[in-house]
């Protein structure tokens, strides 16, 4: 089978040893309603409230929205506003903890007997997409009629990244429990669960304990990035191609993270919503880099903190990862429960620009076929037509143009800014 | 409060720059440079650093005037400059090469906004120019032990050499063009450092090579006389003027084997390499477009439809 072009990238990961760590419970938490893909929730608390783990402080108003929980008991300090990823204002629910940890009486195992039971208890759980993107596991869920196959998505392709691939070494039974009720509910008989071939470790215990299971086949990805988006890893685990305009829910296939199936497990057995996280915390200005366990909306200060990080050397601080991560321009910016990573950086200068000397490697590396430079003289020009002939509309914006770039032009962010000036993507936003 | 940097994904990126690329360009021409001026001595060494110079001087000025950023110190206008004058005969006036180079860099660089946009090759633009001003200076040929071949009109498809002699160098000719062996060091070393394909030099000899084969010629002296393997592997090869993808560079090497292959055999001007490759790079936006990648899913969407 041919594989999709990507970048060898020549770091390797330092954290993908370092076993996931608590970091307990910080003094306060600040909760944006917008933490998943989709519209904001609507407050659920008042000032002065009093607040127990798990319990609803965001409501979701329509299935765009997952539901947010409190991730530690203590008082509702202040009602107040979030500037999210994309420029919005969101409301946001700040809470001091009493580190009591009292945990709400409604945190109690969800009964499912059917799908739509099945789908409903993983909406109340808040359970989104944890790689990054966040959609609303229950949108995911629901998104066809019924799947052939479900893909869980192990790639985790991120050099700065290993949350997941601790996740798949550590804990991989509740992977296989979420698997398992996805698998029951939603009669699905075939999983394929796709891993980078370089994380050996995780491929050894999921293969272990998957080798019992019927349906269930551990596929070695190749180790290039990008793996994680959709299209590709449906590529690489079973060679069907996703047409331009469709997703992998049109073809029935649907396609979660890792650790979102194993949220999804303990969700289950538990009744405990989605109010912690694993986040990767690396970067050169971080002493000890390592994954760690995050009440989410801590204060990123806080996980520096805990992972010795000297705040005043930091020059760059990432939501994410070094390829996709998108910039934190505040030390008391919540962690968000999409969030798989934290990246702090000693003096980062971003390259100097030059012209395009038209060498042809970003379509040499596009996974998608695309030609990043065509793209950039398209968009200066404001050329739709253009735009459209050159499918703008498949750049998944993994960055490997701006990467391998000798001139150091920002391809993949024109592109984002081209996908955004064609009128059939104006509400694209929404999706 | 701190300000922290904001920037756009990716936050990491290649090392190398368009300046490491000309380096190695560069480099890839040393054994060439080297070979012409121990061959042709003093008088190469002239016209190599007057072109050389002239061009990076002018890129300087120029874009300065222009009031555009820098982009000398990236050794392009370097090696615009080494190419015309590897490409000129030993003999030939240092003053018309000073001309010819500053012509390559303002009008056919710049006066297309400068590096990336030009369409023809500006190093084998200035050299056709030369070809046609003076006629006789071009093809005035030195042999290296000296002596002057002045057969009119001709180049040094010279056929009393043996092939070993075309190999080394060992002939009459341009001062970059005469030594395969050292123009086939540096497309090598090109090739192995991962800055050029080989697909449109292969195209164009090999597409060559055939035609020549088809007509009854002997392909070997053919191959290695001319400016014939000098074009293929530096000028075939220069990312502006060629097409970006794979397909598109087979049919640009084909391309140019055909024409190269008739100019010589049919055409008045018995050198056609450099011909060939500046008519082919008027093709290169057709086939640009004619060889583009297939976006992945494009061709499901159109047959779902």
């Amino acid at each position: 089978m041919k594989r999709l072009n990507g970048i060898t990238l020549p770091f390797r990961k330092i954290t993908d040893m370092k076993p996931i760590q608590p970091i307990g419970t910080p003094r306060y938490v600040r909760l944006p309603m917008l933490m998943h893909k989709g519209t904001p929730c609507v407050p659920a608390v008042s000032e002065g409230e009093h607040v127990a783990v798990g319990q609803v402080i965001g409501r979701a108003e329509d299935a765009q929205a997952a539901p947010i929980h409190a991730s530690v008991s203590g008082t509702v300090t202040a009602l107040t506003e979030f500037t999210a990823e994309d420029g919005s204002a969101v409301p946001c629910v700040e809470i001091r903890a009493d580190r009591d940890q009292v945990l709400s009486p409604d945190c109690k195992p969800p009964k499912a007997e059917t799908k739509a039971e099945f789908i409903a208890a993983v909406q109340a759980s808040g359970g989104v997409g944890l790689s990054g993107a966040g959609v609303p596991t229950a949108q995911k869920l629901a998104a066809a009629d019924s799947f052939d196959i479900l893909i869980v998505n192990g790639a985790e392709c991120d050099p700065a990244l290993s949350a997941d691939c601790r996740l798949m070494t550590e804990t991989p039974q509740d992977v296989l429990d979420g698997i398992s009720w996805i698998m029951k509910m939603l009669k699905i008989r075939e999983v394929r669960i796709g891993i980078m071939k370089d994380k050996i470790a995780a491929i050894k215990t999921m293969s272990d304990l998957c080798s019992t299971q019927k349906g269930i086949t551990v596929c070695p990805l190749p180790a290039v990035y990008p793996q994680g988006a959709e299209k590709v890893v449906v590529f690489h685990t079973c060679g069907r191609i996703i047409p331009e305009d469709q997703t992998a829910a049109d073809l029935h296939i649907l396609v979660l993270n890792v650790s979102t199936c194993a949220f999804i497990g303990q969700y289950m057995q538990t009744g405990i919503p989605l109010i912690e996280r694993t986040v990767t915390v690396t970067g050169s200005a971080v002493r000890k880099p390592g994954n760690y366990r995050v009440p989410v909306g801590t204060p990123v200060m806080n996980v520096l903190d805990a992972a010795g990080c000297e705040l005043e050397t930091v020059n760059m601080l990432l939501n994410g990862g070094m390829m996709m991560g998108s910039c934190i321009t505040d030390l008391n910016a919540p962690v968000l429960r999409q969030q798989n990573g934290l990246v702090a950086m000693k003096k980062y200068r971003p390259p100097k620009k030059s012209p395009c000397i038209r060498c042809g490697r970003c379509m040499q590396v596009c996974p998608m076929g695309l030609m990043p430079l065509k793209l950039e003289e398209a968009y200066e020009k404001q050329d739709l037509q253009a735009l459209r002939k050159l499918h703008v509309s498949l750049c998944m914006n993994c960055g490997c143009c701006s990467y391998i770039c000798p001139a150091h032009r920002p391809l993949a962010a024109t592109n984002l800014l081209a996908k955004a000036i064609l009128p059939e993507n104006a509400e694209g936003e929404q999706k | 409060m701190k300000k922290f940097v904001v920037h756009s994904a990716p936050h990491t990126n290649v090392k190398t720059n368009t300046l490491s690329i000309m380096g190695c360009v560069i480099l890839a021409l040393l054994p060439t440079a080297i070979a012409g001026c121990v061959m042709y001595q003093l008088p190469a060494v002239f016209l190599l650093m007057a072109t050389t110079g002239t061009a990076f001087l002018t890129d300087l000025v120029v874009r300065a005037l222009f009031r555009r950023d820098r982009t000398a110190p990236d050794g392009s206008a370097a090696v615009t400059g080494l190419i015309l004058g590897l490409s000129l005969p030993p003999s030939f006036p240092v003053l018309w090469a000073i001309a010819g180079s500053a012509f390559a860099i303002i009008i056919v660089k710049e006066l297309f906004d400068g590096i990336g946009k030009n369409f023809a090759n500006p190093a084998l633009t200035a050299r056709m120019l030369l070809m046609v001003l003076c006629m006789e200076q071009m093809h005035t040929w030195t042999f290296p032990d000296g002596t002057v071949d002045a057969v009119s009109g001709a180049t040094p498809l010279v056929q009393q050499a043996t092939l070993w002699d075309l190999f080394l160098g060992n002939t009459a000719g341009c001062i970059g063009e005469t030594c395969a062996a050292a123009i086939l060091l540096g497309g090598i070393y090109l090739y192995l450092s991962g800055i050029i394909s080989p697909a449109a030099p292969l195209a164009y000899l090999g597409s060559f090579a055939l035609l020549t084969w088809l007509g009854g010629y002997p392909v070997l002296p053919q191959l290695l006389s001319g400016s014939l393997l000098f074009c293929a592997v530096f000028a075939a090869t220069d990312y502006t003027t060629t097409p970006i993808t794979k397909t598109g560079k087979v049919l640009f090497g084909i391309g140019c084997g055909c024409i190269t292959y008739f100019a010589r055999h049919y055409g008045g001007y018995a050198e056609g390499a450099g011909f060939a490759i500046l008519i082919m790079n008027l093709f290169v936006p057709l086939l640009d477009r004619i060889a583009a990648p297939g976006a992945f899913g494009a061709a499901a969407k159109r047959a779902g439809k």
